[in-house]
């Protein structure tokens, strides 16, 4: 491959999805784009890549993006943020809230569904203590194939086999062929939009807690801090932040710091929100 | 080291099952059907079973009701292992007593994700 033809593809996808492409992974590029190539009749990666320069193809721009994310994910993924969720954060929103009852929760890149789905369950399962209140859950990403799968709520055998206890499985999927389908009243929990990390999110509105895991360890330092900051602008001030493992705010944003004693939850600093984000004393949805 | 009773009568599924839990950690012990497994648990109390549905002599379910009943029978934590994968399989299962089901083809991914969540590993 041409270094030019490689750093103008990483330049796009820097500025597409925030993805940082070293040269190292420059394999990705042809293992990941090559079916993309194939689909348009294209028989090169540097047929594609001219293509991607000239830039006019909305949909082919919005394909390599696509294929390039890893949209890996499974139910209730490393266990211990969900725990902590249904027996520490939900319970301080329980009393925090008391009289608003209301939460909104974000999963900011969704993938195919499973994390805001794992929440939807310890939501559901947590019913009785939740009577009465309005609570939504946001799922967004990037890719519009995820999304869709999200909404369509259909999993392989070997999707629900990944992280999903059998109880769970029997009480809230159908079989349908060889796959398996939440429950409608699940999917009823979730609303589901396509969003880019990198663009301006307050259109969303304000979120009590957001999910931002396994994304941000795919961009550079100034590009999580952009995100952060958004993040932040879209929180109260007692709002709560989950990152991935191997993802942290330390050194890069001083928006947000470590809970003590809660691995992999985050909340904001005194440093308020720049201008122009919205600052919000309490969770709310756009236009309310 | 914890230990592991896999049932099955398929001696390659044994073979297989017992490689991804040695790799796990696990001490292995075999049986091939259910009434073996049963006479094998009234001698030795297991931390866990990975439990096939048909085989001959007796199978899953059968062992499964009949191990339960056993004065230390609830000790074991059962996971099913099993090509049968429709809901009132897996719902007869957990109600014998099964802490998890495993639906065939499995693999060591799988395998590990299961034992986890049940606290084995
Ligand atoms: C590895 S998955 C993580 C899924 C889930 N959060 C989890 O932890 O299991 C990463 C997701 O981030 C999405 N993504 C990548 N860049 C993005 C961006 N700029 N804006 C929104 N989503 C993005 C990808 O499409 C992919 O679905």
């Amino acid at each position: 491959m041409k270094p030019d033809d490689f750093d103008f593809a990483s330049q796009f996808f820097k500025d597409r999805s925030g993805l940082v492409l070293t040269r190292e992974k420059a394999y990705l590029l042809e293992s990941r784009l090559m079916p993309v190539a194939r689909k348009k009749g294209l028989k090169s990666l540097e047929e594609l890549i001219a293509a991607m320069r000239v830039g006019r193809d909305s949909v082919l721009l919005r394909e390599v993006t696509e294929a390039m994310t890893i949209n890996e994910s499974f139910f209730f993924r490393d266990i211990k943020p969900f725990d902590l969720f249904r027996n520490t954060v939900l319970p301080r929103f329980l009393q925090s809230r008391a009289s608003k009852k209301a939460l909104r929760v974000w999963c900011a890149a969704c993938s195919s569904g499973q994390e805001p789905y794992s929440l939807a369950m310890i939501m559901r399962e947590e019913a009785a203590r939740l009577a009465g209140w309005r609570n939504e859950i946001v799922g967004t990403d990037i890719s519009s194939e995820m999304v869709a799968k999200a909404k369509a709520g259909l999993y392989s055998q070997f999707e629900v086999q990944r992280g999903l206890p059998i109880q769970l499985l029997v009480k809230y999927f159908k079989k349908e062929g060889d796959l398996w389908q939440i429950d409608a009243s699940l999917r009823a929990m979730v609303r589901y939009r396509e969003y880019n990390l990198l663009t301006d999110l307050r259109g969303l509105g304000g979120f009590d807690v957001v999910f931002c895991r396994n994304v941000l360890i795919y961009f550079d330092n100034e590009t999580k801090a952009k995100v952060l900051a958004q993040i932040r602008g879209l929180m109260p001030d007692d709002g709560i932040l989950f990152l991935g493992g191997a993802e942290t705010v330390l050194g890069i944003s001083d928006y947000f710091k470590p809970i003590p004693d809660l691995r992999g939850l985050y909340m904001p600093t005194d440093r308020k929100p720049a201008a122009g984000t919205a600052a919000l004393s309490q969770a709310g949805t756009p236009g309310a | 080291m914890k230990s592991c009773l896999v049932v099955d009568d398929s001696r390659v599924i044994r073979k297989v099952a017992r490689n991804i839990l040695e790799d796990l950690g696990f001490e292995v012990s075999e049986a091939a059907n259910g009434q073996e497994a049963l006479d094998v648990c009234k001698a030795k109390a297991f931390d866990s079973i990975l439990l096939d549905w048909y085989m001959p002599v007796m199978n899953g379910i059968e062992f499964l009701r009949a191990l339960r009943a056993l004065p230390n029978g609830k000790g074991p934590i059962v996971v099913f292992c099993t090509t049968e994968n429709d809901i009132s399989h897996i719902q007869a299962a957990i109600e014998a007593g099964a802490n998890e089901y495993v639906m065939k083809p499995f693999d060591s991914e799988i395998i590990q994700a299961k034992f986890a969540q049940v606290g084995l590993l």
